[in-house]
């Protein structure tokens, strides 16, 4: 569903992507590692279409479109979700609000009538139970006074809403109790199917062993060194980056 | 539902929405002003002998007084000879009842939302409609006068209610207050006026709905509210102008008097035309509003969502003259394309543990210009009066321009003053996180801003603030990217 061929970009001109290759099928699950700074969160706000990064060179197709070509509220009707490694605060803007107005854009756009306050509901509530979230939270205005585990459970809150494609999230672990893992890593799972797909940025193989990814991914410097399957994280934890970067010196 | 959702939901047309103007046969004054024209007013009106006396005093004041400069807005010098003070749809007799109106004239009141037929009406609110210089319609005067209600044209006061009128009148602000209200006491044409009786709590929202139509017309209407012991009203002001190419003058005078243990609430939606993207065009809106808590525990409060006009000048104040009497002053302002604005409040204090609160909301956009400008004037007497003022400052696009002139004048020792201030900016991290989740730009900006605008428009009876929303998605078109 996602084919990325040597995709280059940049920001302010500084070039961060330097040729990345990553194809994605439906029901996959990849995992994207590596140190601070290679690009990990560069990448992800590339695929969503953010405007401050300029793409050099390369393609992106996602199910038969030209993804590069899509306007970034246009990703995400077409499915494509970012849960962002920080959220943003919305002042005086509930989730609820917020939420109900993207989903009825998103719904819009794929043809669908909108949703009503009491199906709305409805179908918040359900989803909800999913990532056990509390409807106070959801009252407040958005993200704004919220700690660092409920933004990124809100995170998965919206995607749940919003039934993506290809999910893409970056280092949502961080910030969760373990507790709080569990339950989101439980959510994510139960909104796995056959047909969407998910890309899991992390620095910890801990949220591996309960979202168990098909391929783990090593990105340094812009680029994937190394690919592999879910044993390359449990090797990273135990031995850390260093011996990745040996290696490419050598070759 | 909640408010913001609707506005997303109507939010479809693209320009100002009330830009047409209906070709009414009209009854009109010559261009320019002198006394005769006074009297000519005077006289379309059947006005007593003191009122038209207190109009030339005030126009004999006036023509020794010099138009301020003082405010953070440019324009071209008006032409005070080149406006019509008079222009009033010709209705053939004076209607009688609301069957009795033009149906051309009910029509343009539909085509603004504003029906003036009682049985169509939501029950919540009573209507007075003015085009141009006269008062067309008020809706629900029987069921209020009921409860001793009085609620009508201004004229119409002058005619059936002469002593509360010349008590009142030029009460709260005196004829040669300043150059636009010297101005408008000399030539105001009408306006609203209302009365509340003692103890009684006025049932409905009344509201007055002013529509220029006429071409070099200028609009100078008077409201008059007084609320008296015990009693409270809700009072809605709306606004609406053609476009047309050249400017028009807009200066109205609103007085309002709370007596002892009175409560009047004061929300304006005001959608002048703003003139076109260049600037050209477009109302000047200068306004003097002002309210006295004459007695104690009485409370005004005034909310206002400027959205309109080419050049505003106005800030709605407050006479705290009663002990523990409270004013307030809850205030969005956007600017966009050209438009200037320099709006605020002062809050006189002067009773003993008078209480004032303000939040102002200023949102900028394009090359416009956006002033607060407040006063805080805590006398010799007022032991223990207390003051909040929050002036907000929303940005968008770096061609624009964002002010807070606070002025704080204290003469006693045991007042609380507090002012706090913020400028922000929409962030493309906030619209890049809205269209992440599907939300087009523009929607996001208005998501933002109704965000940003919040505490106001809650004070908004609710149905005003959905209109309000969506005035300030329309403001606010195309401002970005
Ligand atoms: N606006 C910017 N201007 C200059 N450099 C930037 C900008 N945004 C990102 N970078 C740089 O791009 C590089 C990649 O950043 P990115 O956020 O993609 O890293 P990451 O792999 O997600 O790291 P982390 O694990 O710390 O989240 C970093 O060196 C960062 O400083
Ligand atoms: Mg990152």
């Amino acid at each position: 569903m996602l084919k990325i061929n040597n995709l280059h970009a940049s920001i302010e001109g500084k070039d961060i992507l330097k040729g990345i290759n990553l194809e994605i099928k439906p029901g996959e699950v990849h995992a994207i590692m590596g140190p601070n700074g290679s690009g990990k969160s560069t990448l992800a706000s590339v695929l969503a279409g953010r405007e401050e990064y300029e793409v050099t060179a390369g393609s992106v197709d996602y199910i038969d479109k030209d993804l590069l070509e899509l306007a970034p509220e246009e990703r995400a009707r077409e499915g494509i979700f970012l849960a962002f490694q920080y959220p943003v605060e919305i002042p005086g803007v509930s989730t609820t609000n917020f939420l109900k107005t993207a989903v009825n854009q998103v719904r819009e756009a794929r043809g669908l009538d909108a949703l009503d306050a009491v199906s709305f509901l409805k179908e918040m509530k359900a989803k909800m139970k999913l990532v056990d979230i509390d409807q106070a939270l959801l009252s407040r205005a958005l993200n704004e006074g919220f700690s660092g585990g409920e933004k990124k459970r809100n995170e998965i809150f919206q995607m749940a809403m919003l039934e993506p494609k290809l999910s893409i999230l970056d280092e949502t672990d961080s910030g969760l109790d373990i507790d709080a893992l569990r339950i989101v890593a439980d959510g994510v799972n139960k909104l796995k199917s056959d047909s969407n797909a998910t890309i899991v940025v992390t620095h910890y193989q801990r949220l591996l062993d309960y979202i168990v990814p098909d391929f783990v991914h090593v990105l340094y410097k812009g680029k994937i060194v190394k690919s592999g399957t879910k044993e390359l994280a449990l090797e990273l934890e135990e031995k850390g980056y260093d011996w990745i970067k040996e290696e490419l010196a050598t070759a | 539902m909640s408010k913001d959702d609707h506005i997303l939901e109507e939010f479809t047309s693209k320009e100002y929405e009330h830009g047409w103007y209906v070709d009414f046969e009209a009854d009109e004054a010559p261009k320019g002003i002198n006394e005769e024209i006074i009297r000519f007013i005077s006289a379309k009106k059947e006005e007593p002998e003191w009122l038209l006396e207190w109009r030339l005093k005030a126009f004999r004041r006036w023509t020794e007084m010099t138009e301020p400069d003082w405010s953070n807005v440019n324009y071209p010098a008006i032409d005070y000879q080149d406006i019509k003070y008079y222009s009033a749809p010709k209705q053939k007799e004076k209607p009688k009842s609301l069957d009795e109106i033009d149906p051309e004239l009910l029509k343009t009141f539909e085509r603004l939302g504003i029906s003036l037929n009682e049985q169509k009406r939501l029950t919540g609110v009573a209507v007075d409609a003015v085009i141009d210089s006269v008062s067309v319609a008020t809706t629900f005067k029987e069921t209020l006068s009921e409860l001793g209600i009085i609620f009508c044209s201004f004229s119409e006061a002058v005619q059936d209610h002469p002593e509360l009128v010349k008590k009142y009148l030029g009460s709260v602000v005196p004829a040669n207050d300043n150059y636009f209200s010297a101005l408008n006491s000399a030539v105001f044409s009408d306006g609203s006026f209302c009365y509340i009786p003692k103890g009684v709590r006025c049932p409905m929202e009344l509201s007055t709905y002013f529509r220029i139509n006429a071409a070099n017309t200028g609009q100078f209407e008077r409201t008059l509210i007084v609320a008296d012991e015990g009693s409270y009203v809700s009072y809605l002001e709306g606004c609406t102008a053609p476009m047309r190419d050249e400017n028009q003058l807009h200066a109205a005078v609103v007085e309002i008097h709370a007596a002892k243990d009175a409560e009047v609430k004061y929300s304006t939606v005001q959608n002048w035309y703003p003139g076109n993207k260049e600037g050209k065009g477009g109302i000047y809106n200068f306004v003097t509003k002002r309210a006295i808590c004459a007695g104690e525990n009485s409370k005004v409060s005034w909310t206002q969502v400027e959205t309109g006009s080419a050049v505003t000048w106005k800030y709605p104040s407050c006479i705290l003259k009663g002990d523990n009497s409270q004013g307030e002053f809850y205030s969005v302002a956007v600017t966009n394309n050209h438009q200037q604005a320099d709006t605020g409040t002062k809050m006189i204090h002067i009773g003993k543990n008078t209480r004032s609160r303000i939040v102002s909301k200023g949102i900028s956009a394009g090359k416009s210009q956006n002033s607060y400008r407040g006063q805080v004037h805590v006398m010799k007497r007022a032991s223990n009066a207390r003051n909040f003022s929050q002036c907000d400052s929303l940005l968008m696009g770096d061609k624009c321009g964002a002010h807070t002139f606070p002025y704080i004048d204290v003469e006693n020792n045991s007042a609380q003053v507090e002012h706090e201030a913020t400028t922000s900016k929409i962030g493309e991290d906030q619209i890049f996180y809205c269209q992440q989740r599907g939300i087009d730009e523009e929607s996001a900006v208005a998501l933002i801003v109704n965000g940003f605008a919040k505490e106001v428009m809650n004070k908004l009876p609710m149905e005003f603030a959905v209109e309000a929303q969506k005035l300030l998605a329309l403001t606010l078109e195309g401002s970005v990217g």
